[in-house]
């Protein structure tokens, strides 16, 4: 890559957004999730808030507190961010209900792959994923990671409403919805009891780009308790600290 | 039972708003706050409060409400609302003292769009995710994350009223109009030069869609240079996306946080109080400025509310007591009006 390895784009007059790539890269990524931590952890007075996204970095800043060369400055001093010296990665066990009235499409999936459907559960089960960025809604999770084997196209008719929690494909990309009725045209292939998203909740979010996720079938009678903990405000999805 | 205000009819798309939430677009969640944080401001020192204590927003109807208090300092800003206190027409930019069982009707504007209404100490809602801002398509704040409805109580949390009720002398009083500003990018580049020209010189119409989360515009379309797909990157309060069709999108505060649609330009921050007042049907022109002018615009907006705070007369004349212009906490009211919250 040639330095300085990013573009400052600006957006209006009190953001701007710090482009590190143009495609969807697990390597770009990391440098996104990495130069986040750096400049936020710089406390700038100014710096009002941050959003990783897969590719780029968007920066929210007072230019009264910040001003726009400054935040050029801090950017570049932070440049390039340390991915290797990153610690623990956080990584979660999210349960999964697969297939079924919680996946229905998940057969068609199969169909498709030419799978069976406990190949393309075994498949999508099988690794640990990525998360990109959380966009779209709430706690909604884009993550990186799919086996090319079970890529599965958009619908060409979004659903007005999915069911909330659901686990589904979209192009090579995979992701977890929070627990509200979204639309969406992604193929959804089942249903996690875990709430990424519970403004109830003492932690109102699970995930946060950069984290892991690896995810664990489930039967209905787990998925069904697990539901009612979650309810509760259990967190249902366990975390562990992983060396990246 | 508490004491509050009564929605008997609610109008259109009425919501609390205060300045919005701040620190959550990173999990995806909208910044919210009022459309217009200055004339939030401006309605909320009327009435004694903090610049960003929460207010009624209100959009093309406003509601009716019935004071179940013994006494209830309000005041609106904004759009010309028709306003009728017990059949009695009253002014915008003045505030009034409700008595229990008064009331206050708010009909259509003749001009703009939306107004705020604000209430001495503001209301007694608890807020979610640090606002009180409501969100409706994740059901967040407000009295239960909806638009205010018929037979709502909005619990007061009800201090006197200080002094007597001032209002804002006319000669002070904005207008709204005139081009939006913009800041071309972050994508300006995934558009032909052609393109661009379009849509710096075309006039384009605000379709029926259009809410708090953003503006559908109809007009000649934007070429794009190489396709309208773009990796999903994070949008800010005024990004104007451009989807296949060539018609530009603007995103507001309840937008999604993240989107695929190249971004054209960004409407700089000064100009959202012009944008608030803009109806469906209504025709407006996009004017592109470098960042530093669009900085320098939106230290004029803040003068120029400094301007109007310092403005406020008794209703009838004579000086403002100090106790009011304590009450008012006019410099920090300053400060929290920035614009930048409204993003956040």
């Amino acid at each position: 890559m040639s330095e300085p390895g990013y573009r400052l784009l600006d957006c209006g007059d009190w953001a701007l957004t710090v482009e590190l790539g143009r495609a969807v890269d697990p390597v770009v990524n990391a440098q996104v999730v990495a130069l986040d931590e750096a400049i936020r952890s710089a406390g700038r007075p100014g710096l009002l808030e941050t959003v990783p996204t897969y590719r780029s970095l968007l920066v929210l800043y007072d230019p009264d507190l910040l001003p726009r060369a400054d935040l050029a400055a801090l950017i570049a001093a932070h440049w390039p961010p340390p991915v290797a010296a990153t610690g623990a990665i956080r990584r979660w066990r999210v349960p999964v209900l697969y297939g079924g009235e919680h996946g229905v499409d998940l057969a068609d999936l199969a169909a498709k792959t030419k799978l069976s459907q406990d190949e393309v559960i075994a498949l999508h089960a099988g690794c640990d994923y990525r998360v990109h960025m959380i966009g779209f809604a709430p706690g909604f999770a884009y993550l990186g990671g799919l086996d090319p084997r079970i890529h599965a196209s958009r619908r060409t008719d979004p659903r007005p409403t999915i069911p909330p929690g659901s686990v589904s494909i979209g192009g090579n990309q995979t992701g977890v919805s929070p627990p509200l009725e979204l639309p969406s045209g992604w193929q959804l292939i089942g249903r996690t009891p875990a709430r990424s998203y519970d403004p109830a909740r003492a932690e109102p979010f699970l995930f946060a780009a950069g984290d892991l996720i690896r995810f664990e079938p489930i039967d209905r009678a787990a998925f069904d308790d697990l539901s009612a903990a979650a309810q509760a405000g259990e967190r249902v999805a366990t975390m562990e600290r992983v060396h990246g | 039972m508490a004491d509050g205000l009564r929605i008997v009819a609610p109008g259109v798309a009425t919501t609390l708003q205060d300045a919005g939430r701040r620190g959550y677009l990173r999990f995806g969640i909208s910044g919210s706050g009022a459309m217009d944080l200055d004339l939030l401001a401006l309605a909320n020192a009327l009435v004694g409060n903090p610049a960003d204590a929460a207010g009624i927003e209100m959009a093309m109807l406003g509601p009716t409400l019935v004071c179940e208090a013994e006494v209830c300092r309000v005041a609106l800003a904004g759009a010309s609302f028709a306003m009728a206190l017990n059949g009695r027409a009253v002014d915008p930019y003045t505030a009034y003292d409700l008595r229990r069982g008064d009331r206050l009707n708010l009909g259509a504007p003749s001009r703009g769009l939306r107004a705020w209404l604000a209430v001495a100490g503001g209301f007694a809602v608890a807020p979610m995710l640090g606002s009180v801002s409501t969100h409706t398509r994740t059901r967040l704040g407000g009295l239960d994350g909806t638009p205010l409805a018929a037979g709502d109580l909005l619990p007061l949390r009800a201090p006197e009223p200080v002094g007597r009720p001032p209002t804002l002398p006319h000669v002070h009083r904005p207008r709204f109009g005139g081009s939006i500003r913009v800041v071309l990018g972050p994508q300006a580049d995934s558009f032909t030069e052609e393109g661009l020209r379009t849509f710096l010189s075309a006039p384009y119409t605000l379709t029926a869609r259009a809410d708090r989360m953003g503006c559908h515009l109809d007009g000649p379309p934007i070429a794009h240079a190489d396709g309208f797909n773009i990796v999903s990157d994070g949008i800010v309060n005024g990004s104007i996306q451009v989807p296949g069709h060539g018609r530009p999108l603007i995103l507001l505060a309840d937008r999604h946080t993240t989107g695929g649609y190249p971004k054209i330009a960004t409407v700089v921050s000064a100009d959202f109080s012009r944008l608030a007042q803009v109806r469906p049907g209504e025709t407006i022109r996009f004017e592109s400025v470098t960042v530093d002018e669009a900085q320098s615009l939106a230290q004029d907006a803040k003068s120029a509310l400094t301007v109007r705070l310092a403005a406020l007369v008794p209703a009838g004349g004579g000086d403002l007591d100090s106790g009011f212009l304590l009450s008012c906490n006019l410099i920090g009211g300053v400060v929290s009006a920035n614009h930048i919250g409204s993003v956040a």
